[in-house]
Formats: C-alpha cells, structure tokens, sequence
C-alpha cells in the first residue's frame, strides 16, 4: 500500500503497470471473487439491481470519456442510446438479426451518428455544443418514434432475447456474468485509453484547447475521435439494453434518461473512471435507497402514492448538494478519507509523493 | 387564414416565456433549462391564489405575479448565488436538476390531475371570428396584448429608468459594474426576478387557455431554441426568433405530422447553430468559438 512516504517505482515495467503494489492486487482480487460468487448468494432482487448498474456502467464510462477527459459537453446521450436499441429492434424485426450482427451494426450505427454529433464540437463549444447535442437527441428520438408509428408497433418493439451460439442469454444469471465480462473489459480499456496518447491529448483539448494545438495536437481529429469513441460505446450499450429489456419504445430514452447518466458521472466525480463507477452505482440504487427510507420514516399513505414524484425530487436534490457542495464528487470524498487514514499523522501528501 | 393566427399566438406565447431565458443569460451567462418548470409553477400559483385566497381574476392574477417574482428572487438567493464564479456547465446543470426536483413538488404538492383554473376565477375562454375562417380564444388575444405590454415595458425600462441603465452595465462588464458600486446580488436577483414573473405569467395564460398538469413544462423546453434562433443576448431577437419557431411548428402540425412538430423546433434550433451560430441579432463575440 502506498504509505505517506510514497510508493516509489524502480522499474519501467512498474511505471507502466496499472495495479501498483501487491496489497492492491490482493483487493482486486478479492473484488472479482466476490463479484463472481455475488450471484449464487444474492435474492433475484439484488441481482437484478447489479444487473442494472453494469448495464449502466457502458454508458456512463462512454459519456466520462467524452465530458470528464477531452471536456466536450453532450446532451444527446439518451439520444445515442436509443439509435443503439432502435437498429437493434429494427434489425431484429426487419431482417430477424441474431447479435453477432446487431451489435457492430449499433455500433456502426453509433460511430456515424458520433460523427454527426461532433461535427458541431469543431465550430463551437460550452453552451452551444451542449444545445446541439441535445437537438440531436430530439432528432434521433423522432425517427425512431416515426419508426414505432409507420411500422405499427405504437406501444413498442419486442425484441427475442439473444443468443450466443448454442447459448440463449435469458436467465438473469447469465446476464450478469454477460455484463460483468463487459463492464471489465469496458473498464480496462478505458483506463487504457486515458493513460495513452489519445487520453492525454483529450485531456490537454479539455484543459486548455489552445494551448493543445500549440503543442501540436490536432484539435479537431481528437475531438471528433472522442465522439465517435464514445458513441460507439454508447450505442452499444443501447443495443445491451434492447436485449436486456427486450422491448425498446421511445418512452424509455427521454431527457431524464441523458439527465441520469450525467448525474452518474458528476456524482461520482468527473475525470476518473472509479467515480464512474461510484457514480453509477449511487444513480441506480437511489431510488431504491429512497424507498427503504420511506418506509423507515413511517411516510403517511397519502405520500406513498406518488413514490415516483418523491424520487424524481430527490433525484434533483442530491443532484443539486453534490454540484453545490462537493464539486469532485464522490471519488473526491472517498480521495480525502483514504488520504486521512493513509497518511496520518500527517495532513497532506507530499509533493510529487 | 387560421394558420397565420395559430402561428401569432404561438409566437406570443414563445415570445413570453423566452424572455426569461434571455434576461437570465444577459444577467449571468447561465441558460436556465428550469424555466419550463418555472412557467408552470407560475401556472400552479395562479391556481392556488383562485381556490385558496381570492377568486377575483384581477387580485388573484396580481398576487400571482408577486409570488412568481418572489421565486424569482428565492430561486438566485438561495441557489444560483453560489454557483457564481463555477463553471458555466455547472450553473447549468443546476438549473436541470432544479427543474427536476421541481417538477417532482409540482406532482407532490397538486398531484398530477388536469385543473382548470378558469372554472374557478368565473371566467369563461370563448373563441372569436376575428376573419374569414379564422378563430382566435379569449387567452390567445390576453397572450398576444400582455407580449405586447410586457416588451414595451422592458424596453422602456431597458432604455430609461436608472435601474434599467444599470441592469444593462451589470450584463455587459460586471467587474465595471461592481468598481462602481453596484450590488452585482441585487441586479442578478432582479433578472431573475423578472425571469420568472414573466415565464410565470406565460404559464398563467396558458393555464388558462389549455388546463393545468405537470407535463406543461416541455412547452419550455420547446421554447429555448427560439432564444438561440433570435441571439441569446438579445432581447429583441426573441421576436423574430419566435416568429421562425412558431412558423416551423405550425405548418409541421398542418403539413407533416403532430410528432413532427415535437422536433420542428429543434430542427430549426440545429440549422441555426450550423449557419449562423450567434443568432439572428446576438453578439458575435458572445459565442464561444472554436
């Protein structure tokens, strides 16, 4: 564990390695261990809940790369979601296409749409980015409302759960460890990402956009690859959700939708990957937080019967006392208690420790 | 013929609510995407003042437009203070969760229902044959005549009262302002002030016109491309902003389709931003270029 003396690195090989010491790699390991044996213990309810944060997680990673690292602000994320879900209901209804084809069909799907979403990023940007996106989103969400209605599917497409090979990915077990194999590989090559060429010119466009150019990074390339990144991503994660729910309707990716995942990524902190997951773990169980604290407070009756007008405000609360009051989000608390027990006596790291 | 009408009193109604947006960006540089919510807040203190207080329209309408100001006030007090000097995005990112915890009070406080504050301020929404085949509600006339009163009275206050003078400075060079002695707090809780009392008196009248229920709040969210079409900062933009707006939507219900419609707006919202991306009469530099 790196103590307030400091981890110190003597090789290259440990300069590149991602898992620095061994206490690390024993907590990581313990970490996949008990999320693989989770499922045999956890009741059908827990297990779907973990469900939900790894299917979460694909979008919320997707929109931490494109907001937290290169710093472009998109409001269309519900949007690329739902292009994800309608090419795969569409395929799926249309050609009767398994998941070997869906799945890099969305993700295609995605890339030109992340072309299209970041063509705006390379003559504006803040407000005026965030505002194109989010006429993106309405955009996307009409065709596939047109969809619904010409083709008459008005209440929503049904989509047949996938199959891998032999396998038909159906019992929620199955889906957890589909996901979890996802989320991981997910994770890893974000972490990678950030750490390599692309990240760090992102991080230099989003810190300072001039001063990246002047270091030779072309502007314009870079933002444009992390649209196209992270809509793929995103789109893909749609096509998951299409399977998962196994009915994709226009209802399901309104704003709130874009709303949730950029609250995943500033409650958990932007411009890091474990506030992602911090962040969407803390979204996803909310609402269930908020109902077992209703029925702890003896809430009258009367109350209960709109449980979801409850959630809805504390939803913008909590996301208002984390914008207010703690700018870094919730890896920035988890920063400063880890810090405090790291490095006592003391107050504050070394410099460059 | 009833086309031409539809399209005005929309516009109207655009051109009330989306001043808001604009006074709210000149004061702070913060879009306010909660101002949907604001609006039919304005629209639920309508209602409560006409069962719960006064049902005279007059005296009830007033007390409404105090409450809505007093909002106003509270709402950049209590909240978008402390968002000064952070980043843009994070203002505005406050403003949509307001909008979120809001809309969820708005269900809490009076429920979901569809109300009618008309039935209780015993008046009545006749239409009226104003031309040939074109009719035009008792509501769409008030929106049309209070647009009209509301941007005259902007603009002479604007143009000639000393506070006016003074909010202006505030918008263009705050740290001018504040070297000169103005309480920057006092004149962005004035914007905001004005903001929603206006957003709230759109949401008034539209109550009125169509009946009262939660959902209200996408009319604003409708209206924020017409603020962008118009030139964010311009005040007079908004007219001709509103104008395209109402027109896009209008011959989308007639000659497209309703669910067209929905997107119209933000249709024409994303040709803007490609051609001309600081608006019709918005400032140049205002815009953050690339």
């Amino acid at each position: 564990m790196a103590f307030a003396s400091g981890y110190f690195k003597t090789s290259y090989a440990k300069d590149l390695s991602i898992v620095e010491t061994r206490s690390r790699w024993i907590c990581l390991l313990l970490l996949i261990l008990g999320l693989a044996v989770f499922p045999f213990f956890a009741s059908p309810f827990f297990l779907d809940l973990a469900t939900q944060v790894f299917l979460a997680l694909i979008g919320a990673v997707a929109l931490m790369l494109l907001t937290g690292y290169a710093g472009q602000i998109s409001l269309g994320h519900a949007g690329l979601i739902a292009a994800g879900a309608f090419t795969t209901a569409i395929l799926f209804k249309e050609l009767k296409a398994p998941l070997f084809v869906t799945l890099p069909a969305s993700g295609l799907v995605g890339g030109l749409l992340g072309i299209i979403f970041g063509l705006p990023s390379l003559r504006l940007k803040g407000l005026y980015l965030a505002l194109s996106t989010l006429a993106l989103h309405f955009i996307v969400v009409y065709l596939g409302a047109e969809y619904e209605s010409t083709r008459g599917y008005a209440t929503g497409v049904v989509i047949d759960p996938p199959s891998l090979g032999p396998l038909i990915i159906q019992d929620p077990r199955l889906w957890y460890f589909v996901l979890l194999i996802i989320d991981i590989l997910v994770v890893i090559f974000a972490i990678n990402l950030v750490r390599s060429r692309t990240g760090r010119a992102w991080m230099a466009i989003r810190d300072r956009d001039v001063a990246a150019e002047a270091l030779g990074i072309k502007v314009s390339a870079y933002k444009l690859s992390a649209f196209v990144l992270s809509s793929v991503l995103t789109s893909i994660a749609g096509c998951l959700f299409a399977y998962f729910r196994g009915f994709v309707s226009v209802e399901a990716f309104s704003l709130l939708m874009t709303i949730e995942y950029i609250a995943m990524i500033i409650i958990g902190g932007l411009g890091s990957i474990l506030g992602t997951v911090f962040g969407t773990i803390f979204v996803v169980l909310l609402p269930y937080i908020i109902d077992i604290l209703v029925d702890a407070l003896n809430v009258p009756a009367r109350l209960t019967t709109y449980m979801f007008a409850i959630k809805y405000a504390s939803f913008g609360l909590v996301m208002i006392i984390f914008l207010v009051l703690e700018p870094a989000g919730l890896v920035g608390i988890w920063r400063r208690v880890r810090d405090y027990f790291m490095l006592w006596p003391f107050r504050y790291r070394p410099l460059g420790g | 013929m009833q086309i031409y009408v539809n399209i005005i009193t929309l516009a109207s109604l655009y051109c009330l609510i989306c001043c808001g947006y604009v006074l709210i960006y000149r004061a702070s540089r913060v879009l306010n995407l909660a101002h949907g919510e604001m609006m039919t807040i304005g629209g639920y203190f309508l209602f409560t003042v006409s069962i719960g207080i006064i049902a005279d329209p007059i005296p009830s309408f007033l007390l409404s437009f105090l409450l809505s100001l007093l909002l106003g006030f509270v709402v950049y007090f209590f909240l978008m203070r402390f968002m000064t000097g952070e980043s843009v995005f994070a203002a505005v990112l406050v403003t949509v969760a307001l909008g979120i915890l809001m809309r969820g009070l708005i269900t809490l406080i009076w429920t979901s229902q569809l109300w009618h504050p008309l039935q209780h301020l015993d008046m009545e929404n006749t239409s009226h044959q104003i031309a040939e085949g074109a009719v035009i509600s008792t509501f769409g006339v008030v929106t049309i005549l209070s647009t009209i009163v509301l941007y005259l009275g902007l603009f002479l206050c604007f143009k000639f009262t000393r506070w006016g003078l003074r909010m202006r400075a505030v918008g263009e060079k705050p740290l001018l302002a504040a070297q000169r002695g103005f309480g920057l707090h006092k004149f962005y809780a004035l914007s905001w002030g004005i903001a929603v009392f206006s957003g709230g008196l759109a949401g008034m009248i539209q109550a009125c016109d169509s009946g009262l229920d939660p959902s209200m709040f996408v009319i604003g969210l409708k209206a924020f491309p017409v603020v962008l079409v118009g030139g964010l900062d311009s005040l007079v933009g908004v007219i001709p902003g509103a104008f395209v707006v109402a027109a896009a939507e209008v011959l989308a219900i007639n000659y497209i389709s309703p669910q067209a419609s929905e997107v119209a707006p933000f249709a024409v919202l994303l040709a803007m931003l490609l051609i001309r991306p600081w608006g019709l009469f918005g400032t140049k530099e205002e815009l953050e270029r690339v």
